[in-house]
């Protein structure tokens, strides 16, 4: 759809293949667990982040994890943004660290907003009426 | 794993691929599990590393691959890499949103079969059979090869190579130089041999693979405690059965002894226990000490110039031929028996030995440390090669690990079973080939004892390590240089170890000290290695780039078991240079720079390389190490090749 343009990457097009009928809401299913679990990801490094002096070690370990959990689902931009943080955190650049994890929660929410929708006009449509190759 | 391809749990393979999927983010698992069950593979999903590892321990044949994340919470994925690969030998996958090459690099050396990017396309997971059946074809083959090597080994050994023209592939420099001093040296050592030199018979590699299919074919008809039981004996090296029995139980078998190190690296509970072969009859087996009982034994049975020739049906052939052929071949699975205890006894320095020569360690360790208590000691040193990490080997003592985790270990075993044997229960027989046995059992000691004591080893099998007899001083035993091969085979077995480089050195220079030119061969050797220090060992201790060499295991830790075959193939074969100087030497395998030394000898250790030993690769790919050192089967190398004769 033309809403996630940029957002979603090819993966996001291989899930929608690797729905069937055996799994006909295999996208959304996949989707939700993804941001339900990076929701949790999140949460740990909002603490990270709070709780005292740094640890940026740990907080790269996370973004890690999170760069993995979003490739699974194509969130190009949010996989960018973890990108970047590694490149900050390799540098030493602890304000460039925060900065790109802001940047990727924002994008994160927005990618579920977005997302939300998309899921929603698709039920609104008819059951099975995935757009294919839309997302790109 | 039976064999998976032969084996149709599906007649269309690879549909039915049992995989196991292991990652800790759940949206990828789920995914995974969706593509993997597009491709029509039945698919087992795991959270946890741990969970993973209980799941194919339970099942040990439940799974064909395995494929899993690098970055998990309770587990490193590496190290599950390695324990799957040593304790199962399953081909297993490596997945990661990083890319980076020295990730990528660390994976392929902890033997992930292949390193998947994140995100995963469906192409890429439609492949994974491959390995699966890549995998299977390199078992047979080093199984098979692993014949082959064994018999160039012994070529290269014979001290009547040159007057059977026989010759050795490219990879075999060592082996050439070695045959060169050999010649000189050897003479009085392989009088059995009776090949004549009137007649020129080119042992090709065909020619030798004809041989042994008959030789194994005869051995498994003939064979009497064929089944695979489990019984309380000794262990005995793989790659001296391995020409008797079938395949599959030769795959059984590797894999047992590949557990077996496993357990041996875990537990320092369990000792091995090896036992020498006989001529006409190889028993193998392995123990579990004390508390369960979990030994492994082959029988095999005599088999005869004329049958031997009869089943080959090569026309030309004479009978004569085959029975000095046979001769050779027995004189070097001799020889390999013996080796590993002539290695390790090149352990005796151990003291010397530093750890980071994990190569060495094992050499020395495990036949020192056989005896002892050491246990503890050589398991840890196992461990820590099995785990090809970084085989740091500490130090051989107890190199049972060594044995264990190294295909050479095997090698060990053997020599020290020989000397077992006497005690222990059941092969009585199989000392017929006494002075062998004392021989290698020297071997493994000589570096520690000297000529009289060559018995002690013997005796002390009932430790189960009799291998070396640890005990004995620590000096390098003129008459014994035989340790050469136990040395070489020492480091064969280390060659597992690629990161380290063999440090037999401090060996050598004591054995320079001690024993500067006094080799009398004679009286221990049987028929092996006739040592005699034609020339003070310079061999100065540079095993690293034998071990090196040798030892190209690759770091494949786990994997590596199963490469250990190979490893110990490609130990040989690795180290072509080293083994010239080995050969010299007499006893380690050091590496290029021994070629000064001028030992004697005869150890071939190209077999021991070639052997591939039942290293387990740590991870049980026991085939492979046997076959070649390489921890990879897929990389030993030349081993076949090294067969052939000009």
């Amino acid at each position: 759809m033309q809403m996630l343009q940029g957002y979603l990457d090819e993966q996001f097009i291989q899930l929608e293949e690797l729905q069937d009928d055996e799994n006909p809401n295999f996208v959304e299913e996949i989707v939700t667990l993804f941001f339900n679990d990076s929701a949790r990801l999140l949460q740990n490094i909002e603490q990270t982040l709070v709780s005292g002096p740094i640890d940026f070690a740990k907080l790269d370990n996370y973004m890690h994890q999170f760069k993995g959990s979003s490739s699974s689902i194509g969130a190009k931009r949010v996989k960018n943004g973890c990108t970047r943080f590694k490149d900050y955190y390799m540098a030493g650049n602890a304000e460039g660290c925060i900065r790109t994890f802001l940047q990727v929660k924002r994008e994160h929410a927005i990618l579920r907003t977005k997302l939300e929708a998309y899921f929603q006009l698709a039920r609104q449509a008819g059951p099975s009426v995935i757009p294919r190759g839309q997302v790109r | 794993m039976e064999n998976g391809f032969s084996s149709p749990r599906n007649e269309s393979f690879p549909a039915g691929l049992r995989v196991l999927v292991v990652d800790d983010d759940p949206t990828w698992l789920k995914i995974l599990e969706k593509m993997l069950k597009k491709c029509s593979y039945d698919v087992t999903t795991c959270h946890l590393a741990r969970d993973a590892l209980t799941l194919l321990r339970e099942r040990k044949d439940g799974y064909d691959i395995v494929i899993s994340d690098v970055n998990m919470p309770d587990m490193d994925g590496f190290k599950l890499l390695e324990h799957v690969g040593l304790e199962m030998d399953l081909p297993v996958i490596m997945m990661s949103v990083d890319g980076e090459t020295s990730k990528v690099m660390k994976g392929v050396q902890h033997g992930a079969c292949d390193y998947l990017l994140k995100p995963i396309r469906m192409k890429e997971l439609r492949n994974i059979w491959q390995h699966v059946f890549r995998k299977k074809i390199h078992e047979i083959r080093d199984i098979e090869s692993h014949d082959s090597m064994d018999v160039l080994q012994m070529s290269i050994n014979g001290s009547d190579l040159s007057d059977d023209g026989y010759m050795f592939g490219e990879d075999l420099n060592s082996g050439r130089k070695r045959k060169d001093y050999e010649n000189k040296n050897d003479d009085k050592d392989f009088g059995d041999h009776s090949s004549p030199k009137k007649h020129r018979v080119v042992w090709s590699v065909d020619l030798h693979q004809k041989f042994v299919k008959a030789v194994n074919q005869i051995g498994f008809d003939n064979n009497i405690g064929h089944e695979l039981h489990w019984t309380s004996t000794t262990f005995l090296p793989l790659r001296l059965i391995s020409p008797f029995i079938s395949t599959q139980q030769q795959l059984d078998l590797m894999r047992h002894i590949r557990l077996l190190q496993h357990w041996l690296l875990i537990s320092p509970i369990f000792k091995l226990m090896a036992v020498k072969d006989l001529w006409n009859e190889a028993a193998a087996c392995f123990i579990f000490p004390s508390n369960g009982a979990m030994t492994y034994s082959v029988c095999l049975a005599e088999v005869g110039p004329k049958k031997i020739l009869d089943l080959m049906n090569v026309p030309w052939l004479t009978r004569e031929n085959v029975a000095s052929h046979l001769q050779k071949y027995r004189l070097y699975l001799s020889r390999l028996q013996k080796e590993p205890d002539s290695k390790a006894l090149g352990g005796t320095k151990h003291s010397d030995l530093t750890p980071k020569d994990p190569a060495a360690s094992f050499a020395l360790q495990s036949s020192i440390n056989l005896n002892q208590s050491d246990a503890a000691n050589s398991y840890q040193f196992c461990g820590s090669n099995f785990l090809g990490q970084d085989v740091d080997i500490k130090h051989l003592e107890g190199d049972v690990k060594g044995i264990v985790s190294e295909t050479k270990r095997t090698l060990t075993a053997d020599v020290t079973s020989p000397l077992k044997t006497k005690n222990s229960q059941s092969f009585s027989h199989s000392f017929v080939h006494e002075a062998e046995v004392n021989y290698s059992a020297f071997d493994s000691t000589s570096w520690s004892e000297n000529p009289e004591q060559e018995h002690k080893p013997l005796l002390q099998l009932e430790d189960g390590y009799s291998q070396l007899s640890p005990h004995g001083p620590h000096h390098i035993h003129n008459d014994q240089l035989q340790a050469d091969p136990s040395i070489s085979s020492v480091i064969s077995l280390t060659g597992r170890d690629i990161s380290g480089s063999i440090e037999i050195k401090p060996l050598y220079t004591e054995y320079k000290s001690k024993h500067v030119s006094h080799v009398s061969p004679a009286e221990s050797v049987v028929d092996t290695i006739p040592v005699q220090p034609k020339s003070h060992p310079v061999i100065h201790q540079s095993f690293e780039p034998i071990s090196t060499a040798i030892l190209s295991m690759k770091s494949q830790g786990l994997s590596c078991i199963t490469d250990i075959e190979s490893c110990q193939r490609n130990l040989i074969l690795a180290s072509d240079t080293n083994f010239a100087a080995f050969n010299e030497d007499l006893t380690v395998w050091l590496p290029g720079d021994c070629y000064s030394m001028t030992f004697g000898q005869n150890f071939d250790f190209t077999e021991y390389n070639n052997d591939p030993g039942f290293m387990a690769e740590l991870p049980f790919h026991l085939y492979d190490t046997f076959s070649d050192y390489h921890l990879d089967a897929t990389e030993c190398p030349i081993v076949d090749q090294g067969l052939f004769i000009a």
